[in-house]
């Protein structure tokens, strides 16, 4: 792998950047691995490398049905923050947090981590006693999180109205300054190839049609479009698909996949500086380096795996988007698209062990995955390598739906993740 | 936006007049203390989620007000019919 650095892009500058080496090698399935993960977004080439990087397994194969990152990891609007109720979730989100500081270094790759702060803006009562709530909790935690009177949080984002006769007037805001965007599609890219370089073979158009399982139940391999191939150890970290792969195994799954819809602006000089959710009249903003607006809706009603949803949801979200910023009125919006997500009933991630030996899940992240990226492929890879959950992911085991030990932040972080 | 045939009304209407109910058919169990833990489980939280044609639950909320059941494919959207209440499965 070349090193990137600030003489590898001189020396490259003089050959017209025509001699980059290509970033990955296109991998062809082995036989046997020691390790499989099923599905190349950040979550499963994050869970690759940390194999590979910190738990020294490196016959790994990621497998992808698609190209890599053109799942959620490609859909989503990047934003990070870790500002959740519990204490569990508090834990995991922050750990992700913790490994997105320094990932760019890690990874020899730029994932444009910005620290902008995300802004969750506070419309009536409920909101401010709630976000204090959090605030105090996150802060127990180790989290940080302020409250910000409406003045200051205008200060912080001059293009919000703190107008008292809005329609969702702002009565104050929780700032979490660690919080913001990072690149999505770099954090794929780095850690496919960071992971690549270490041994990892990454295979994609490759569907997993079947998982084998042994007369003692134990995982053999997966069945996929290019042949049967060996593993004892597989990792399935598969977004809105989940419960399909799952089926194979025989497992069915407390999730179901809806479609969640985001959409960019035409691109404009900086007036954003940082991430702004509304949990109330559902609305999320930030500002990309490439200048367009990127805005996330909220989910379809029904179950569906279309990677697309209707028009009323967005125009829901813009309507907000246009009371609370108003200079964004004449605003042209230039794509929308939809993702599926994998939804639990508490709207905590499934991370660990599952009753059949060897297979491992990663799912059920919601509408808020990518914040999480970093940190989810770490504890995969932890639970594969050591075949039981690091403490952090321990509680987010699939038994919790039987003894009822759920991590309800369905309530806690209303709709916004 | 998905139209929806309503099988009280007898129209076919935009998706806003309707509210998704989840899936069709779960029946509430008959004698819930003697429900074990797994039974709990798989009535409270197990979904199918299926990719393809899924029994799912609609309430016609800004018309007759009433529930009935759908088969609609998740992977197209199109609904293939809708048929009343305590109809059997189809």
């Amino acid at each position: 792998m070349t090193r990137f650095s600030a003489m590898s892009l001189f020396a490259k500058a003089l050959g017209n950047h025509k001699t980059w080496p290509e970033l990955w090698p296109d991998a062809q399935p082995k036989a046997s691995y020691d390790a499989i993960i099923v599905g190349a977004g950040g979550h499963g080439l994050g869970a690759a490398y940390y194999l590979a990087k910190k738990y020294g397994i490196t016959n790994v194969a990621v497998i992808e049905k698609g190209w890599l990152g053109g799942g959620n990891t490609g859909r989503n609007t990047t934003i990070v923050r870790s500002n959740y109720l519990y204490d569990e979730s508090a834990h995991l989100y922050d750990h992700a947090v913790k490994l997105w500081d320094g990932l760019s270094q890690d990874l020899n790759f730029n994932v444009m981590y910005s620290k902008r702060g995300v802004m969750m803006l506070a419309h009536n009562v409920h909101d401010v006693q709630s976000f204090q709530r959090h605030i105090h909790a996150n802060r127990l935690n180790g989290v940080d999180n302020e409250w910000l009177t409406p003045e200051q949080a205008k200060e912080y984002c001059p293009p919000l109205s703190i107008d008292p006769g809005a329609r969702h007037p702002v009565l104050g805001a929780a700032l979490q300054r660690r919080g913001g965007t990072a690149r999505h599609d770099s954090v794929a890219w780095g850690y496919a190839r960071a992971a690549s370089a270490l041994g990892v073979d990454i295979i994609q158009n490759c569907a997993v049609t079947g998982i084998r399982r042994g007369a003692n139940g134990a995982i053999e391999g997966v069945e996929t479009t290019r042949g049967f191939i060996a593993s004892k150890k597989v990792g399935v970290s598969a977004a809105g698909n989940t419960s399909v792969v799952m089926q194979m195994a025989g497992l069915d799954f407390p999730l179901e996949s809806y479609p969640l819809q985001a959409l960019v602006s035409e691109p404009i000089k900086p007036v954003f500086p940082c991430v702004v959710m509304s949990n109330t009249v559902h609305a999320y903003i930030s500002q990309s380096d490439k200048g367009e607006l990127v805005i996330g809706a909220g989910t379809d009603q029904y179950v569906s795996y279309s990677q697309r949803g209707a028009l009323h949801i967005v125009e829901h979200t813009l309507a907000a988007i246009c009371e609370i910023f108003p200079m964004f009125r004449r605003m042209r919006m230039l794509r929308n698209w939809g993702g599926i997500v994998d939804v639990t009933p508490d709207r905590s991630p499934i991370l660990g062990k599952t009753p059949v030996p060897g297979l491992y899940v990663n799912c059920g992240w919601g509408t808020g995955g990518f914040k999480a990226t970093p940190g989810a492929g770490d504890l995969l890879a932890y639970t594969m390598a050591r075949d039981e959950p690091h403490w952090i992911n321990a509680p987010f085991n699939l038994d919790r739906f039987r003894n009822g030990r759920l991590i309800d932040e369905a309530a806690a972080a209303a709709v916004a993740h | 936006m998905i139209l929806i045939h309503c099988p009280y009304c007898d129209e076919t209407l935009p998706e806003l007049e309707f509210a998704y109910a989840g899936e069709a058919h779960i029946a509430r169990p008959l004698d819930p203390s003697g429900l074990s833990d797994e039974d709990w489980e798989r009535y409270l939280f197990i979904r199918a989620n299926p990719r393809g044609r899924h029994n799912e639950r609609w309430r016609h909320v800004h018309g007759c007000g009433r529930f009935f059941n759908a088969v609609r494919d998740t992977v197209t959207d199109k609904f293939e019919l809708t048929y009343k209440a305590g109809e059997p499965r189809k």
